[in-house]
C-alpha cells in the first residue's frame, strides 16, 4: 500500500515529521517498505529568474543567460527555445543531480562559454513529459526558494499490509492507527446523506444472498467524463495507480482512501435489471484486463439481461466499463462473501485490488457512506444528477462482541498497562468498551468495529493494546530453567545423523545439500520400482519429482563440478528419500549417499600415474561409516544388488549390497552403470554408494556407559597361514567367514591377504590365502592343539569346496 | 719375551685397520684359537709357579689391551660405516608427503548443530516431521482455513495426490506443522525446536524454492511475550556470540499466533560491511528481519487437543540459511545448494568443529 504524506494528512491532523511517522508505522505493525521523498530528489534545484538572454557566440541554437538565483547572478548556457529575459524557471546548481538521468551538474564550458548550472524542463525533473522547453513558473514565484518547497514536493510512503488488516488497505485506516498511537488527531468521515432527485431507473437486485448479501446502487445522469484533475491524478500516482478517466479514478480513489472497492457501469451498455447472481457453468466474460474467463456455478457475478458484466468483487467487464463517451453511470457498491471471493479468485487465478480487499473482509457498515462519497466525488468531477439509492439485501452488520479481561494483557502480553490506557487505546481504534458486572469476574464487553474482521477473540484485543502501547515496552523475562546442567536432547536418530555426517567429513568427503526435487528422468533412473511423488505445480521441469535416492542429485552436482574442471570429487549428502507410505502419507527415510569421481590419487612423484576410484573405495567408505553408525559390520553379508529387482544403476559385476540377514539392506555400493553415467553425462569411472540409515537396527537396551569386561590375554597370539584352491566364482568373503567361524574358541580373526590365479593354479580356480589369528587363553598351544585347529579350518573350508594347497 | 713390543705392534696394526673385515682378521690373528696372544696364554701352563706369577699378569695385560683396542676400533669403524650408510640414505623432505583428502560439513548442518546446542541449554529438545505434508497440518490446524488469504501468500507446492483422509498433499511451507504434530503426540508442557527443509514456489536472487527453517515452540501455563523476547535475545546473543545484539520487535500477522511479532536484528556498518550487533538507532547501520514469532493462537492449541484456558505459549520460525549467511559471511543463497566443491571447501567446516557450549558454538574464521 502506497500513499502520499499529504493524502495521509487529509485524515490525520499531525505535526509529526516524516521520520517520526515512519518509525511509528513500523512500531504498530505497518511495516515501512520504502519512503520516496521527492524533496530529496529536487535538492539543489531552485526558483530562478532569467535577467538577460543573448545569443551564444559559437552556436546558433544556444543562448547565454544571466540568471538571478536569489543569492547572486550566474551565467548559464541554455538550449531551450523559450528561454528569454524575464522568465522565472528552475535552475539546477552545480552539484545537483538531474532526477531523470542521474547526471551530476557541474561548472563547465559549453562551446567555450562557462555555464554554472542548468535551466530544467519538467521531464528532466520527472514532473511531466514536456521537454519542448524549460519550466515557466508564474512571474511572482519567489526567486531563490528551493524548488522542492515551491513545488510542494509530497513524500510517498509504502507500507506492507498484513492480510489481517483490510482496513489499512485504505489511507484512512492507516491514519486511524497512527492517531490511536498518539501521532495526531483523526478527522471523522463526513456523513453526506445524498438524497437523489429521482428514483433509480435501473433495477438493482441480488439473487445470491450468500455470495452477495447486499447490493446497493445509484445512477448519475448527465456526467461528462474526461481526465481527472491534477490533484486526483497525483494521489492515484502516489498510490501506484495509473489515472484513467474521472469516473474510473473516482472509484479507485474511494478504494484507496477507505479500502472500499466500488464499480461504475456505463448505463448505456446495460440492458434490463442488474443482478448479482451465481454464474452458470461455462458462462464467459471478458474482464477489464481483456482476458476471457470461463465461470462456474460457484462464482458470483453481476449480470444484466444480456449476460455477465462483472466477476463480482474481483474485476469488472470490458464491455460495460466507462469511457469518454459515457453520460450516465450506474454505481455499484456491494458486500461480497470473503470466502467465495477468495475461492473464485484462486480458481480463476485472477488477482486484483478489489479481490485483495473483499477476500480479507471490508466494513459491512460502510455501504451507504461509501456510495454517497463516491456520488459526491463524481458529481464534483463530472457533474450530473444523482438518483436515489437502491438497496437490495443487507450486509451482515451484527457487531462482534468480545469478552475481555484486561488482566489478560499482562498474562499473555507480558506487559502491565493501566486499564484506563487499555480502554483509551481500544476506543481510539474504534472499539467500544463496556465493563460487565458478571459475578466476580472483571470483564469487558468489547464491541469490534466493522472494519476489523480479524478481531474475534481476547488475544486479538491483547494484540491491539500491546501493539499500540508499544512492543518495545515488553521487557524480557527469562524462561524458568530446569535444575542442574542441560540434559541431552538429541533423539537417537539425530545423534546417529550427526555422528555419520562428521565421520564422512573426517574421511575426506564434502557434504553437499542438493534439491529435494529432481527432473523426472533422473528421478526415474533411481526409482527402483517405487511410486514417486511428483509435484502438480513445479517451479520448472528440472524440479519436479521428489528424490527416491540421494544419488541422482549428487551425480548432477558431480557433473557440474567436473564441467568446472574439478579433477577429484568426494561428495556426500545426508538427507531424506521420499517414498510413499501408508494411507497416502509420505515415507521419508534418512540416507547417506556419496559419489567418488575423477582421480582417487592424483599423479605423484612417489605414486606415479593418477589412479581412479573403484568399487573397493566405495566399500571402504561404506564399511567405515556403517561401523561409525554402530551397525554390526562383522555380521553383514555381501550380496548382489539385483536379486530383489533393484540396482540397475550399478555395474552388474562391480556392485553389491551389505545386508543384515537376507532382506535388510543396510547399504549398496559399486560402480555406476555406463548407461546411467551416459544419461547423467558423466565421463570416466564413478563409484557410488547409498547407506540406509533407517535400516540400521537401534540399540535395544537403554544406554549404559560401562563396557563389557575385558583384560588383554597374558599369552601371545599365534598366526597360521592357509592357502585354499577354490572355483573362480567362489566369493572370498564366504570363505573368510567360514574359516573365522571354524573354531570360535580359538580363532579371533581370519584375514584374507592373497587372491592369486595363474601359474600353478588350475584353470577355473583361484588360490585364496588367509592369515588366521589364534588366541590361547589358559595355556600355550601344543603341536597337537594347532593340528586340531588346522583340521577344523580345513574341514570348514571344505564345506565350500575349498581344497588346502600343499 | 718382549711383550711390550708385541703389544705395540698389535695396537698399531689394529689402529691402522681400515675396515671391519681387516679388524676381524686381526682379532683372529691375535686372539683366535690359533692366535699369537692366545698361544702365549697357553704357554703359562708349562711355566713353574714362580715364573707364572711374573709372566701371567704381563700376558693377561697384553691380551686385555689388544682386546680393548679391537673393541674400540670396531666401535669407530661401525660408527663410520653407519654414518656413511645414513649419509647415503638422505632424502629430500621438501618433497610433498602423501596427501589425505580433507572433507567438510555443510554450513547448514553446522548451523543446525549450533542451534540445537544453544537450545539444548535452554531445555528445548529437537523434533521432526514429514516434509511432504497434508494441508490440515500445514494450514488448517494452524488456523489457515481453505479460503484464508495467507494460504495464497505461501506459494505452496502441491501434489496431485490426496491422503486416506482426502487431505491435499503438499510440500510443507514452514516447519510449523511440526508444532502441531508434537503437541498432538506429546501434549504439554513442551519446549521444542524443529529444524528442517521447507519449500515455497519462489525463485530469484534471494529466494530458493527449498530452504531451511528452525521452528521453536514453548507451551506452558504462564509463558508470555516477555519470555518470547528473552528467548529470542538469548538465542541470538549466544548464536552470534555478541552481547550487543539489539532486537527490534514489530507487530505482525501470522494466522497461527496472536499476538504476532516480527523481529529485526540490528547491524552496524563497519568498512561498508554489515556486522550483526549494535543499536542502529544510535549510529550508522540498520535493521534486518530475521524471524517471525508470536503467542500461539488459541485455535491452534485447541486443534492440538489442549485446553487454551490452561495452556499458552509462544512459537517462532527462523531462516537457517539466512542465519548462516549473516554469521559466516556468504552472500549468495543459491550457492548453498550447488554442491560446488570449491565453495564447500571454503565455507564448509571441519569434522572436528563440533559446536559445544564449553568450546564455543561458533567456529572462528
Amino acid at each position: 500500500m502506497k500513499f502520499s504524506l499529504s493524502w495521509l494528512k487529509q485524515y490525520l491532523e499531525t505535526d509529526a515529521s516524516l521520520e517520526d511517522i515512519a518509525l511509528k508505522l513500523n512500531a504498530i505493525g505497518l511495516e515501512v517498505e520504502g519512503i520516496e521523498d521527492p524533496a530529496a530528489k529536487l535538492a539543489g534545484f531552485r526558483v530562478a529568474k532569467v535577467l538577460t538572454a543573448d545569443k551564444h557566440p559559437q552556436a546558433d541554437k544556444l543562448q547565454v543567460l544571466t540568471v538571478d538565483t536569489g543569492e547572486g547572478v550566474l551565467q548559464v548556457v541554455c538550449g531551450a527555445p523559450n528561454a528569454r529575459a524575464g522568465l522565472v524557471g528552475v535552475l539546477g546548481l552545480a552539484g545537483a543531480t538531474v532526477p531523470a538521468n542521474g547526471m551530476v551538474l557541474k561548472v563547465a564550458a559549453v562551446r567555450g562559454v562557462e555555464s554554472n548550472g542548468m535551466m530544467c524542463s519538467t521531464r528532466e525533473l520527472e514532473l511531466g513529459d514536456d521537454h519542448d522547453g524549460i519550466i515557466e513558473l508564474p512571474e511572482d514565484a519567489p526567486v531563490g526558494t528551493p524548488f522542492a518547497d515551491y513545488h510542494g514536493a509530497d513524500p510517498v510512503i509504502e507500507v506492507a499490509i498484513t492480510p489481517n488488516r483490510p482496513d489499512c488497505m485504505g489511507v484512512y485506516g492507516i491514519a486511524r492507527d497512527l492517531a490511536a498511537a498518539g501521532l495526531g488527531t483523526l478527522k471523522p468521515i463526513e456523513v453526506l446523506d445524498i438524497a437523489g432527485s429521482f428514483p433509480c431507473p435501473v433495477e438493482v437486485r441480488t439473487d445470491d444472498a450468500e455470495g452477495c448479501p447486499a447490493f446497493y446502487g445509484r445512477v448519475i445522469k448527465g456526467v461528462k467524463n474526461g481526465p481527472s484533475p491534477q490533484w486526483l491524478q497525483d494521489r492515484l500516482k502516489s498510490a501506484g495507480q495509473r489515472p484513467i478517466s474521472a469516473l474510473v479514478d473516482a472509484t479507485n480513489y474511494l478504494m484507496l482512501a477507505y479500502g472500499r472497492p466500488a464499480h461504475a457501469y456505463d448505463l448505456a451498455k446495460l440492458s434490463g435489471g442488474v443482478v448479482a447472481r451465481r454464474a452458470k457453468d461455462g458462462e464467459t466474460v471478458v474482464a477489464l484486463n481483456e482476458k476471457t474467463y470461463t465461470l462456474d456455478a460457484e462464482m458470483t457475478v453481476i449480470a444484466d439481461d444480456s449476460g455477465v458484466h462483472d466477476i463480482a468483487g474481483i474485476m469488472g467487464g470490458e464491455h460495460s466499463g466507462c469511457g469518454d463517451e459515457t453520460t450516465d453511470v450506474l454505481l455499484e457498491i456491494a458486500y461480497f462473501d470473503p470466502e467465495r471471493i477468495a475461492k473464485t479468485g484462486r480458481k480463476l487465478n485472477l488477482t486484483s485490488d478489489a479481490r485483495s480487499r473483499f477476500e480479507r473482509g471490508i466494513d459491512p457498515n460502510f455501504l451507504d457512506t461509501g456510495l454517497d462519497h463516491l456520488t459526491q466525488l463524481i458529481q464534483t468531477l463530472c457533474g450530473g444528477e444523482a438518483s436515489q439509492a437502491v438497496r437490495s439485501g443487507a450486509a451482515p452488520a451484527t457487531p462482534k462482541i468480545v469478552h475481555f479481561d484486561p488482566a489478560l494483557t499482562e498474562k499473555l502480553g507480558g506487559v502491565r498497562i493501566e486499564e484506563a490506557e487499555q480502554q483509551r487505546i481500544l476506543e481510539s481504534l474504534g472499539f467500544s468498551v463496556v465493563a460487565e458486572q458478571a459475578n466476580f469476574d472483571k470483564s469487558w464487553a468489547v464491541t469490534v468495529p466493522g472494519w476489523r474482521p480479524d478481531v474475534d477473540g481476547a488475544p486479538d484485543i491483547v494484540e491491539e493494546v500491546v501493539r499500540i502501547h508499544g512492543l518495545d515496552k515488553v521487557t524480557s523475562v527469562a524462561l524458568p530453567r530446569a535444575d542442574g546442567v542441560a540434559r541431552p536432547t538429541a533423539t537417537p536418530t539425530q545423534a546417529l545423523e550427526r555422528r555419520v555426517r562428521r565421520a564422512a567429513a573426517a574421511r575426506g568427503l564434502h557434504e553437499a545439500v542438493t534439491w529435494s526435487f529432481l527432473p523426472s528422468a533422473e528421478a526415474d533412473a533411481f526409482a527402483d520400482g517405487n511410486a514417486l511423488w511428483s509435484l502438480a505445480n513445479p517451479i520448472s521441469e528440472d524440479m519436479k519429482v521428489m528424490r527416491p535416492s540421494l544419488l541422482p542429485g549428487l551425480l548432477m552436482a558431480a557433473k557440474r563440478n567436473l564441467d568446472r574442471g574439478a579433477s577429484s570429487l568426494r561428495l556426500f549428502e545426508l538427507g531424506r528419500r521420499y517414498l510413499r507410505g501408508e494411507g497416502g502419507a509420505s515415507d521419508e527415510r534418512l540416507a547417506l549417499g556419496f559419489v567418488l569421481a575423477g582421480e582417487k590419487v592424483s599423479r605423484g612423484w612417489a605414486t606415479g600415474k593418477a589412479t581412479v576410484f573403484d568399487a573397493y573405495d566405495a566399500k571402504a567408505e561404506v564399511t567405515a561409516l556403517l561401523a561409525e553408525a554402530g551397525a554390526p559390520v562383522e555380521k553383514l553379508q555381501v550380496m548382489g544388488v539385483d536379486d530383489s529387482g533393484h540396482g540397475p544403476q550399478f555395474h552388474p559385476g562391480q556392485s553389491a549390497t551389505l545386508r543384515l540377514g537376507p532382506k535388510n539392506v543396510l547399504a549398496r555400493f559399486g560402480m555406476l552403470h555406463p548407461t546411467v553415467a551416459k544419461q547423467f553425462d558423466i565421463e570416466g569411472p564413478v563409484a557410488i554408494a547409498e547407506i540406509y540409515l533407517d535400516a540400521i537396527p537401534g540399540k535395544k537396551s537403554a544406554a549404559t556407559f560401562a563396557r563389557t569386561r575385558y583384560a588383554p590375554p597374558a599369552l601371545q597370539a599365534v598366526t597360521r597361514d592357509f592357502a585354499f584352491l577354490v572355483p573362480v566364482e567362489q566369493a572370498a568373503g564366504d570363505l573368510v567367514r567360514m574359516v573365522a567361524g571354524a573354531d570360535k574358541a580359538n580363532i579371533v580373526s581370519a584375514r584374507l591377504f592373497d587372491d592369486f590365479r595363474g601359474q600353478g593354479v588350475p584353470e577355473g580356480q583361484k588360490s585364496l590365502a588367509l592369515e588366521v589369528t589364534l588366541q590361547p587363553l589358559e595355556k600355550s598351544y601344543k603341536e597337537e592343539d594347532l593340528k586340531a585347529i588346522s583340521a577344523k579350518v580345513t574341514a570348514a573350508a571344505a564345506k565350500l569346496g575349498a581344497v588346502l594347497r600343499t | 719375551m718382549d711383550y711390550a713390543a708385541t703389544g705395540q705392534e698389535a695396537l698399531s696394526r689394529i689402529a691402522e685397520a681400515s675396515d671391519l673385515e681387516t679388524l676381524e682378521a686381526l682379532r683372529v690373528e691375535f686372539l683366535g684359537k690359533q692366535g699369537s696372544i692366545s698361544g702365549l696364554l697357553k704357554t703359562l701352563g708349562k711355566l713353574d709357579p714362580e715364573e707364572r706369577k711374573v709372566e701371567g699378569p704381563k700376558i693377561h695385560a697384553l691380551r686385555e689391551s689388544v682386546s680393548d683396542a679391537l673393541a674400540a676400533r670396531k666401535d669407530v669403524l661401525e660408527t663410520a660405516a653407519l654414518n656413511a650408510r645414513l649419509a647415503s640414505e638422505t632424502i629430500d623432505l621438501s618433497l610433498p608427503a602423501p596427501e589425505a583428502p580433507r572433507g567438510t560439513v555443510h554450513p547448514i548442518s553446522q548451523v543446525m548443530d549450533e542451534i540445537a546446542e544453544i537450545f539444548a541449554d535452554l531445555g528445548f529438545s529437537v523434533a521432526t516431521g514429514p516434509e511432504i505434508e497434508d494441508d490440515w497440518h500445514n494450514f488448517t490446524a494452524l488456523n489457515m482455513p481453505e479460503s484464508h488469504p495467507a494460504r495464497a501468500m505461501h506459494d505452496t507446492f502441491y501434489f496431485p495426490d490426496r491422503d486416506a483422509q482426502n487431505r491435499e498433499m503438499l510440500l510443507r511451507t514452514h516447519t510449523s506443522p511440526v508444532q502441531m504434530r508434537t503437541m498432538l503426540k506429546d501434549g504439554a508442557p513442551l519446549r521444542i525446536i524443529a529444524p528442517g527443509r521447507v519449500y515455497r514456489s519462489d525463485s530469484d536472487a534471494t529466494h530458493t524454492p527449498m530452504f531451511h527453517q528452525v521452528e521453536g515452540l514453548v507451551i506452558d501455563k504462564d509463558v508470555h511475550l516477555g519470555h518470547l523476547k528473552w528467548t529470542l535475545e538469548t538465542f541470538l546473543k549466544a548464536f552470534f556470540e555478541r552481547e550487543d545484539i539489539v532486537l527490534r520487535l514489530r507487530p505482525s500477522y501470522f494466522p497461527f499466533t496472536e499476538p504476532s511479532v516480527e523481529a529485526d536484528i540490528g547491524f552496524t556498518l563497519i568498512d561498508g560491511k554489515r556486522v550483526i550487533g549494535g543499536d542502529p538507532s544510535k549510529g550508522e547501520g540498520g535493521w534486518m528481519e530475521v524471524l517471525g514469532s508470536g503467542m500461539v493462537n488459541r485455535r491452534v492449541i485447541e486443534f492440538a487437543g489442549l485446553d487454551p484456558n490452561e495452556w499458552q505459549g509462544f512459537a517462532f520460525g527462523i531462516g537457517i540459511d539466512r542465519l548462516a549467511m549473516l554469521k559466516y559471511g556468504m552472500d549468495d543463497l543459491r550457492a548453498f545448494f550447488d554442491g560446488d566443491v570449491r565453495w564447500l571447501s571454503h565455507y564448509g567446516f571441519s569434522a572436528l568443529d563440533v559446536p559445544t557450549l564449553s568450546g564455543g558454538v561458533g567456529t572462528p574464521a
